[in-house]
């Protein structure tokens, strides 16, 4: 790899540790303009960022701020390049394609919100139904978009057995295993997840990431 | 906008100094030093020799208190100033002279000896919240005559920041001063940059013994900065009232400005102390009592009124563990103190009333402290609107704010992220981390400090040299050799 190359490489993945979108799209331009596959722009460049900054979080080194701010930077550097993508045809792999939402009756998505970010900068396709979504929105839309994980959310004690309600009716319509299921917020325990017969659950945005690979096979990716 | 507490108004200060200023001539004060009653004498005091009683006019008083440097400063190892006295600069030490640790695996008060000193250094170096070393607790594996420079040697060897310390006899406090003066290479060196404050005690009710006045005297004449620790116990040996014992502390920091002003004009002097009610029931001096507060809040109050740096002991408990009562009144103190703008406060570490340092208490009290610090930092306006910039964007989303840059670029000046001594888990979280209480995760903090310390690079020349006097005091004192130091034995 070139010097040049290299520092180019660095900077992309030190303006998404930095949450810096302005930078993180200016780079991606000028790979555009030096011709660098687009591919090797995310691999080698931009995803170094999001790593780095998802294992600081992990550590307890970054904070909250940091790790979205590095998602969004990490999302407009992949949406200035998308284009350049299809036209070379080389659509970056997808990871899969996730339906996140919370459950009905409960309003709280701020950590649904920041798994979204994670997992769309982590190469996912995710489609955010928001808040308050019965069983059968959140299913109906999975075989719309032939998702292969959903993501469900609850903060609530009353809410959470809504979870139950989701994979109860997804087993009922033989929707499992090909559409795997994980479900997280504050009230949320392994036991839980596993009571539900949820295929797994996270504390947090980054654990959700590493979890979301692991159901779709692509735990090395 | 920065918060201050203020427990008096300005009346009521007036009259603190004013009856302060008569119970200079009536009683007087007992000063049981021949030096400083000649001086007091000199100066135009009447000097009742039969009884050691000294009555000094106000005229003299303020004479002194013109002549009192407003503000000082002390410098690090390398000759960096670090802590500000005067003013309304707020900075902390752990609290000094105990004689116990606490033993974290078996709760045990054990009797303090070098090795126990030397943990509490590491940790206090290790945590920004101490802005100053003190010499802890006193090692009960040398000699009686080495108590209180032996402590300022392990500390000078372990630690690069300033010091709060204090000697035990009016010998000694030349020694120490001595040893100072190596590291900085030499007294004039040490005067101009002085890195240690010492504390001196009058004893209540007006008293300067020999000792405490002896102090003074050779401090000024040295120009090392002496920081007065009166002690009124409000109920035994002070008035009762709280006002009377803050007035009472007035009247002994005032004297002893004089005997320090008297023996060198333009000596650095702090306004300090370590006051307690006096316990009714069990009659012990509580230190984390509220009304302890009050009474360093006041006295500081009335010491800023007369333009000096102030000092308080704050931040320490009567509990023997680390426990609710632990936490509750060691941060309740650093909090009264940081809002009283108190330039050095000791006390964190402290558990039973000053008498047993514990390093897991330190790690503990550094978060109170830190929270106290950013309390006095205030309310900040850092944007020209104060919410309305903020919503361009937001589209009625529970997590819109955390995407703004602002919130990146701001988070870490408006929130104080504190250690893992504190626990902000999910219920969740906290029992898969092993459902640790405060003292457990303290403990875990002490031991990640103590591996990962490296001791402070010092001069080798300057190392040998202290080596070699402390050890000749040593000898004077008939120790053969010095405790084994683990990890750092000079040549």
């Amino acid at each position: 790899m070139s010097e040049e190359l290299e520092a180019l490489f660095k900077d992309m993945a030190q303006s998404i540790i930095d949450g810096d979108s302005d930078i993180s799209v200016e780079l991606a331009k000028k790979s555009i303009e030096m011709n660098i596959p687009p591919l090797d722009a995310i691999t080698k460049g931009f995803v170094v960022g999001v790593n780095y900054i998802g294992d600081q979080f992990g550590a307890g080194e970054a904070f909250l701020p940091e790790l979205v701010m590095a998602g969004e930077a990490m999302k407009a550097a992949v949406a200035t390049l998308e284009p350049e993508l299809i036209k070379l045809g080389e659509a970056r792999e997808t990871m899969g394609r996730v339906v996140l939402a919370t459950v009905e009756g409960d309003i709280h998505e701020i950590g649904k919100t920041l798994v979204g970010t994670m997992l769309s900068a982590s190469g996912f396709e995710v489609t955010d139904l928001g808040v308050d979504q019965p069983a059968d929105k959140i299913i109906g839309k999975a075989i719309e978009i032939d998702a292969s994980l959903i993501g469900m959310s609850a903060l609530l004690t009353t809410t959470m057995v809504r979870q139950r309600e989701v994979i109860e009716e997804m087993d009922k319509e033989g929707l499992r295993p090909k559409i795997k299921v994980m479900v997280g917020g504050a009230p949320i325990t392994r036991d839980w997840a596993t009571k539900i017969k949820a295929d797994g659950y996270s504390e947090d945005a980054v654990g959700a990431v590493k979890l979301a690979k692991e159901l779709v096979g692509k735990a090395d990716a | 906008m920065k918060p201050k507490l203020s427990l008096l108004d300005e009346e009521l200060v007036t009259q603190i100094i004013d009856e302060a200023c008569q119970l200079l001539i009536k009683p007087g004060v007992k000063v049981q030093n021949e030096e400083a009653r000649q001086l007091l004498a000199e100066a135009g005091a009447e000097v009742d020799e039969e009884n050691l009683v000294v009555r000094i006019p106000e005229k003299i008083v303020r004479a002194a208190l013109e002549t009192v440097p407003r503000e000082f400063k002390l410098y690090d190892y390398e000759g960096s100033p670090k802590v500000q006295y005067g003013g309304d600069a707020v900075q902390f030490d752990p609290g000094s002279s105990g004689i116990l640790v606490l033993l974290p695996e078996t709760l045990e008060h054990k009797t303090a000896e070098s090795e126990d000193l030397i943990r509490v250094i590491k940790v206090a170096d290790a945590l920004p919240q101490y802005d100053a070393q003190s010499t802890a607790v006193v090692c009960h594996d040398v000699p009686k005559d080495l108590h209180d420079l032996y402590r300022l040697y392990l500390v000078m060897l372990y630690s690069n920041k300033p010091i709060v310390t204090g000697a035990f006899t009016n010998k000694t406090v030349h020694r120490m001063i001595d040893m100072l003066a190596i590291f900085a290479g030499g007294r004039d060196e040490l005067r101009n940059k002085p890195r240690a404050v010492f504390d001196v005690c009058p004893s209540p009710p007006l008293i300067w013994s020999n000792f405490g006045a002896g102090q003074l005297i050779a401090l000024a004449r040295a120009g090392i900065p002496a920081e007065i620790v009166s002690m009124p116990l409000a109920g035994a040996a002070s008035p009762v009232t709280l006002l009377g014992s803050v007035t009472q502390h007035a009247a002994e920091c005032l004297s002893g400005i004089v005997i320090h002003q008297l023996a060198q004009t333009g000596s650095p002097i702090v306004w300090g102390g370590a006051p307690a009610i006096f316990d009714m029931r069990k009659g012990g001096t509580p230190f984390g009592a509220i009304e302890t507060a009050m009474i360093d809040s006041s006295y500081a109050q009335v010491g800023k009124s007369l333009g000096l740096p102030t000092h308080a002991y704050l931040g320490a408990t009567e509990s023997k563990v680390l426990d609710t009562q632990a936490g509750l009144e060691s941060g309740m103190g650093a909090l009264v103190g940081a809002l009283s703008g108190i330039n050095m406060i000791s006390g964190s570490g402290m558990l039973d009333s000053l008498l047993c340092q514990s390093p897991e208490k330190l790690v503990t009290d550094a978060e109170g402290i830190a929270m106290a610090k950013r309390m006095i930092d205030g309310m900040k306006v850092h944007t020209d609107t104060l919410a309305t910039g903020f919503y361009e964007g937001v589209n009625f989303k529970g997590g819109d704010f955390l995407k703004q840059k602002i919130t990146m670029k701001l988070f870490r000046e408006e929130q104080y992220m504190p250690g893992k001594v504190i626990d902000r888990d999910s219920m969740r979280g906290w029992r898969e981390s092993g459902s640790m209480d405060t003292f457990t995760r303290a403990k875990l903090r002490v031991k990640e400090i103590l591996a990962s310390y490296a001791r402070p690079e010092l001069d080798s020349t300057h190392e040998a040299d202290l080596h070699a006097f402390v050890l000749d005091l040593a000898h004077q004192a008939g120790l053969t050799e010095l405790p084994k130091l683990e990890d750092a034995m000079p040549v």
